[in-house]
C-alpha cells in the first residue's frame, strides 16, 4: 500500500522531498557536520578552494562551508519559526472572526485589508525602520505581514464549517469558544491549512533571505544564506562562483518546496474530481 | 452606463479611502517609535535645550493630529520635508530617483508584458506539447528563484565572463537615452525574467479555462481557424484575469526593484529606501513608503476598473 503510494510520486516531487530532507538533516546536525565553528576566523580573507577550506573562506576569513552548513540551521529554522507564528495567529483569528461574526469580523477583516493593500516588502522595510533591524523584530514583522493571507484563507474555510449543525449544537451546549475552535472547526479545515503552510513557508523563506541580503534581517555574525551573498558579493566581479552557493542553496530549497507543494495540490485536486 | 459610472465611482472611493488609512498608518508608525525622535537623532549627550529646540524645529511639540494634517497637506503638495541625515530637501532628492525607478520599471514592463502574453497564448494553444512543458517548467523554476540569485548569475555570465553588459547600472542625468538602456539592461533583464514567468502562467491558465467552454467547441466545430478562435472568441473572455495579473505584476515591478536596485547599485527609490531604513532616516522612509503604497493601490484600482470595462457581465452585477 505504502510502496504503491511512493511509486506514484512524480520525479520532480521526489527531487523536492530529497532536498528538503537533506536540508533538514544538515540543519539538525550542523555542529557535527561543519569542519569549523560558525563564527570562527580560521584563515586569511577570501582564500580559494583547497583541501583545508573546501569552499574557501569569506570576507573575514571564516570557513565558507561551515557557514553554509550553519546557515541552513539559522535561515531555515527562522523561516519555519516565523511561518508557524503567522499560521497559528492567522488561523486562530480567522476562525474566531468566522465564528463570532458581527463587529469583530468587520474590524479584523478591514484591518487585514489594509495590511494587504501595502506591498509586503515595503511594509516590512517601513516597520523595520521604526523598530530597528534585529532578529526578533524581523520575525515579528514578517509574522504580522503573513497573518493577513492566512487569516483570509482560514476565515473563508471556517465560514463553511461554522454554519453546520454540529457547531451550532456545540454552541447551544454551552461549549467555550476555544473548545469549539479546537475540537469542531480546526480538524475540518486542517488539510486546507497544511497545503497553504508549504506555500507560505516558501514565501517567508525567500522574504527572510531578501531582507538579510539587504542587511535588515539576520544580523552578523550569525551565519545566514542571504547575508552571506551580500558579504561576499565582490568576489563575483572576479569571476568566482563561491558567493553564488548560498544564493543557489536558497533557490534549490525554494524550487524543491514548490515542486512538492505543486504535487500535493495536484493530488488533492485530483482526489476531488 | 449609469450603473457603470456608479461602480467605478465606488471603486475610486474605496481606493482613496484605503490610501487615506495607509497614510494614517504610516504616520502612526512613526509616532510609536520607542523613545523620542529628537533624542534619538541627537544622541544621549545632547542637552535638554538642544533637544527642545530640535523638537520645535521638527514640529514635535504640536499635537499628533495637527502634525498629521500638516504632514499630509505638505505631502500632497509635493513637499516631504527634509532628510534627517543631511538636511537636504526631500522633494529634489526624490524626483530624480523616482524618474530612475520608473525608467527601469517601464523598460522591464514594455518587454515583459507582450512577451508574457504571447508565451501564455502559445502555451495554451499548443498545451501539453514539449514547447508548453519546457516553458512551464522553466517558469515554475524561475518563480522560486530569489531576485538576487538571478541578478548575480546574469552579472557573472554577461558582465564578468563575457564582457557584454556593465555589472553596475550607473546612470546620471547626463546619460543619453540609448546609453541608459544599455547600462540598465541587466537589471531590466532580471526583472523581466522574474515577472514574465508569473504573467505567462496566469495567461495560460485563464485562456485554457476559457478554451474548455461550449462556445469554443462550437467555434471549432464551425471550422474556424485556430487563430480566429483564440483572438475572437477566447482572448476577449480571458482579458479580465489577464489585466488583473498584468497590473499586479506592474505593481510588483515598481516594488520589486528594491532588491535589484541594491544589487546593481542603481540610483533609484528602492536603494534610497533601504539606505534610509538602515540610517533610520524616518522622513525619507515615510515619503518613499507612501509613494510605493499609493502606486500599488492605484495599479490595483486600475486593474479593477479595467476588468469591469472589458467584461460587460460585471457591469450589471447586483
Amino acid at each position: 500500500m505504502l510502496v504503491n503510494q511512493l511509486k506514484m510520486i512524480p520525479l520532480s516531487a521526489w527531487f523536492g522531498l530529497v532536498v528538503i530532507f537533506l536540508t533538514a538533516f544538515i540543519a539538525l546536525f550542523a555542529p557535527a557536520l561543519a569542519p569549523y565553528g560558525e563564527t570562527a576566523i580560521v584563515g586569511a580573507q577570501y582564500e580559494p578552494w583547497s583541501d583545508q577550506y573546501w569552499l574557501g573562506t569569506d570576507n573575514l576569513g571564516r570557513d565558507m562551508l561551515s557557514r553554509l552548513i550553519f546557515g541552513a540551521r539559522n535561515t531555515v529554522g527562522l523561516a519555519l519559526f516565523t511561518t508557524t507564528i503567522a499560521f497559528s495567529l492567522g488561523a486562530f483569528l480567522g476562525i474566531l472572526a468566522a465564528l463570532k461574526a458581527g463587529w469583530l469580523d468587520m474590524l479584523l477583516s478591514r484591518l487585514i485589508d489594509v495590511l494587504l493593500s501595502v506591498p509586503p516588502l515595503i511594509l516590512a522595510l517601513m516597520l523595520l525602520a521604526i523598530l530597528g533591524p534585529s532578529i526578533p523584530n524581523m520575525v515579528g514583522v514578517i509574522a504580522v505581514i503573513y497573518i493577513a493571507p492566512v487569516f483570509r484563507l482560514a476565515r473563508a474555510a471556517a465560514q463553511n464549517i461554522v454554519v453546520l449543525e454540529y457547531v451550532q449544537a456545540a454552541q447551544l451546549r454551552g461549549e467555550g469558544t476555544f473548545w469549539i475552535i479546537r475540537k469542531e472547526v480546526l480538524p475540518n479545515i486542517m488539510s486546507t491549512l497544511i497545503a497553504e503552510f508549504g506555500l507560505r513557508f516558501c514565501f517567508v523563506f525567500l522574504f527572510i533571505a531578501a531582507l538579510s541580503f539587504l542587511g535588515l534581517g539576520i544580523q552578523p555574525p550569525t551565519a545566514d544564506w542571504g547575508s552571506m551573498v551580500k558579504e561576499n558579493a565582490t568576489l563575483i566581479t572576479f569571476g568566482d562562483y563561491t558567493p553564488l552557493l548560498p544564493a543557489g542553496a536558497i533557490a534549490l530549497l525554494a524550487v524543491s518546496i514548490n515542486f512538492v507543494v505543486d504535487w500535493m495540490l495536484h493530488k488533492s485536486s485530483g482526489l476531488k474530481d | 452606463m449609469n450603473n457603470l459610472t456608479k461602480q467605478i465611482g465606488q471603486r475610486l472611493a474605496l481606493g482613496v479611502g484605503t490610501l487615506f488609512v495607509v497614510s494614517i498608518l504610516i504616520f502612526i508608525g512613526i509616532e510609536l517609535l520607542p523613545g523620542d525622535l529628537a533624542q534619538e537623532i541627537l544622541g544621549q549627550s545632547a542637552t535638554p535645550e538642544t533637544v527642545a529646540a530640535f523638537r520645535q524645529e521638527l514640529g514635535l511639540d504640536k499635537s499628533p493630529f495637527v502634525r498629521y494634517i500638516d504632514w499630509l497637506g505638505a505631502a500632497l503638495q509635493g513637499d516631504f520635508g527634509r532628510s534627517l541625515a543631511n538636511g537636504r530637501e526631500l522633494s529634489e532628492l526624490l524626483s530624480g530617483r523616482l524618474l530612475n525607478t520608473l525608467f527601469l520599471a517601464g523598460f522591464a514592463a514594455i518587454i515583459s508584458v507582450p512577451l508574457a502574453i504571447l508565451l501564455g497564448l502559445l502555451c495554451a494553444m499548443y498545451r501539453n506539447s514539449w514547447f508548453d512543458r519546457t516553458i512551464n517548467t522553466a517558469a515554475l523554476t524561475s518563480i522560486s528563484l530569489p531576485e538576487f540569485f538571478v541578478a548575480y548569475l546574469l552579472i557573472l555570465f554577461l558582465a564578468v565572463q563575457n564582457n557584454v553588459f556593465p555589472a553596475l547600472a550607473q546612470v546620471e542625468s547626463a546619460t543619453s537615452f540609448g546609453d541608459a538602456l544599455y547600462r540598465t539592461f541587466l537589471p531590466a533583464l532580471t526583472l523581466i525574467l522574474v515577472v514574465v514567468a508569473h504573467m505567462m502562467r496566469m495567461t495560460r491558465a485563464s485562456i485554457i479555462n476559457v478554451l474548455s467552454r461550449p462556445y469554443i467547441e462550437m467555434a471549432n466545430l464551425k471550422g474556424l481557424s485556430r487563430w480566429r478562435v483564440i483572438f475572437k472568441h477566447a482572448l476577449p473572455n480571458a482579458l479580465g484575469p489577464i489585466i488583473n495579473v498584468v497590473a499586479l505584476n506592474l505593481a510588483y515591478l515598481i516594488v520589486g526593484v528594491v532588491v535589484v536596485e541594491v544589487v546593481f547599485v542603481y540610483p533609484g527609490l528602492g536603494q534610497l529606501l533601504v539606505d534610509s531604513v538602515v540610517k533610520r532616516d524616518i522622513p525619507i522612509v515615510q515619503a518613499v513608503g507612501l509613494f510605493f503604497a499609493s502606486t500599488y493601490i492605484v495599479l490595483n484600482l486600475l486593474a479593477d476598473i479595467l476588468s469591469i470595462l472589458t467584461n460587460p457581465r460585471l457591469r450589471h452585477a447586483k
